[in-house]
This record gives structure tokens, C-alpha cells and sequence, in this order.
């Protein structure tokens, strides 16, 4: 009996295939992008990754490092505030990417789970920043963590976790919600990657503002359209 | 340890307009995000007319 399984059961091999077919390298790591992408709006996203990066690594050293010491030392309140602003940052930069990508209607061409993801991310960092708020270990989280509790309680889902308890809060904040977003955003890049970046409108599919001339012999076309 | 650029020993201040309820810093950082979003689609992007074959 063989034991070698041939190359169609092998669910190595499929995954690989799978994964080559719909990211080949050439468009996982591409050369460059179209030119329309050479906007200050095409900015944004990449702008909510750098903000990211510098959040996970910011919070991994607070992390490693504990309460007392971003508490009491004047290193932990530099960390603590670089955690922080780069938090403030990351939401700035993210819902403009999000005016952006909206007004652009970023779903056009097979992008709706681009679109999703996106949109999704927004939705799950704002409790992993929350968590993030009722996690300090001070009285601005006492503050926070009460006035949250009464209005999550109000609209019923308080049954499913405590944002007084510290101990589950800050599992949330440093563990489950992070691996969402890192995950989410993955996710969406590789969907941009696979679909490639959104393009703007293409100008003839504008309705046209010029005014409509009428004509005694035929229809009315639009002055613009006359030669 | 340094103070705080702004005096902070204070309720916060509000805007109140109907329904709505807002911080002033909420209000002032709205306020830039719509002035980013703004610039973003007016300021030319460096080096745009070399990408797209211009000749400057």
C-alpha cells in the first residue's frame, strides 16, 4: 500500500493552489499601482496600518511592562501616551479613509467584501478602544467603566460581559479584540490585493451639467453634446 | 511632572444643538477630519504629473 497520497488529496497542495491562484505573487506584492492612486485620498488606508503597527507594538511594551509602570515612571507615561495618540490617530485617519472610500463607492466592482471588512474593522476597534479606556487601572476607567456599564446595560448586552470587570476587560483589550482587528485588516488587504484598489469614476459616465438646448427639428441633447 | 497645555480642572464644555450632545474636542476633532478629507481631494499629490507621463 502507498503511502504517499496523490497530489489532488493532499489538502496542503489545494490550499496552496487555491492560495496561488487567487493571490499570485505578482499580485500579492505587486510593483506598483495605477496612477489615479496617486491622490492624497489613496493615502488614508495605508495611513490606519501605520497607526496600527504602532499600536499593537506600543501596547505589547505596556503590556510586557504592567500598570505600575505606566502609572509611576516617566518611561510608562511616554509609552502610555504613545499607545493613546496613536490610537486617537488611527480612528482619525480611519474615518476619513472611510469618507473617502464612501463617496467613491469603494464596493463598485466585485468589492463588496472589501467594502465589508473595512467597514467591519471600524465597528470592532471601537470596543477594543473602549476596553482599552476601562483597562487603565485608574479613576478615568472607574468613571468610564460605570458610565459604559448602564448604557450597554440599557440596550441589553450586559448580561454577556462586564466592562467593571478589569480582569476580563483587559483580556478583551490585549487578546480577543486585537486578534479581531489584526485579523480584519489582514483580511482586508488581501481582499484590496486581490480585487486592486477602487477606481474613481470614469468622467464620460457623469451625468452631464450642461443645459439642455432645444432643438425645433429633433430632440433636446445637451449644448455640450453639439458640434 | 508638566502640567497640561490647556486647564483641564474644569466640566467639560459642550455643544448642545436639539438631540445633539457634543464635547467641544469631539466637535474640534470632527471639524479637522472634515478639513483633512477636504485637502486630501484638492492638494495635488507629489510627483503626480511624472506618474502620469507629464513632463514636469
Amino acid at each position: 500500500m502507498s503511502a504517499t497520497p496523490t497530489r489532488s488529496s493532499s489538502w496542503t497542495v489545494r490550499v496552496r493552489e487555491a492560495g496561488v491562484a487567487a493571490l499570485p505573487p505578482e499580485k500579492l506584492l505587486p510593483d506598483g499601482q495605477p496612477t489615479y492612486v496617486a491622490s492624497w485620498i489613496y493615502v488614508f488606508g495605508v495611513a490606519s496600518i501605520a497607526s496600527l503597527v504602532v499600536i499593537v507594538t506600543s501596547g505589547s511594551i505596556l503590556a510586557l511592562k504592567g500598570p505600575a509602570w505606566w502609572h509611576y515612571t516617566g518611561v510608562g507615561h511616554f509609552f502610555n501616551s504613545i499607545h493613546m495618540w496613536a490610537v486617537e490617530l488611527f480612528f482619525f485617519v480611519m474615518v476619513v479613509h472611510l469618507w473617502g472610500k464612501y463617496w467613491m463607492a469603494a464596493w463598485r466592482g466585485g468589492r463588496a467584501k472589501v467594502w465589508i471588512t473595512g467597514a467591519v474593522t471600524f465597528l470592532v476597534a471601537v470596543p477594543t478602544a473602549l476596553t482599552g479606556y476601562v483597562s487603565q487601572q485608574n479613576f478615568d476607567a472607574q468613571w468610564i467603566s460605570t458610565q459604559a456599564k448602564d448604557g450597554l446595560n440599557s440596550v441589553g448586552v450586559g448580561a454577556f460581559f462586564n466592562v467593571t470587570n478589569f480582569g476580563q476587560m483587559y483580556s478583551y483589550h490585549v487578546l480577543l479584540l486585537p486578534l479581531a482587528v489584526v485579523g480584519l485588516v489582514a483580511a482586508h488587504v488581501l481582499l484590496v490585493r486581490n480585487h486592486g484598489v477602487v477606481p474613481p469614476f470614469k468622467l464620460d459616465e457623469r451625468p452631464s451639467l450642461a443645459p439642455i438646448a432645444k432643438d425645433t427639428d429633433g430632440p433636446a441633447v445637451p449644448t455640450g453634446a453639439q458640434s | 511632572m508638566l502640567a497640561a497645555v490647556f486647564n483641564l480642572n474644569h466640566p467639560a464644555h459642550t455643544v448642545d444643538w436639539s438631540f445633539i450632545h457634543l464635547s467641544v474636542a469631539n466637535v474640534v476633532v470632527i471639524a479637522l477630519m472634515l478639513v483633512v478629507f477636504v485637502l486630501a481631494i484638492l492638494l495635488p499629490f507629489p510627483g503626480v504629473e511624472r506618474r502620469r507621463g507629464g513632463s514636469s
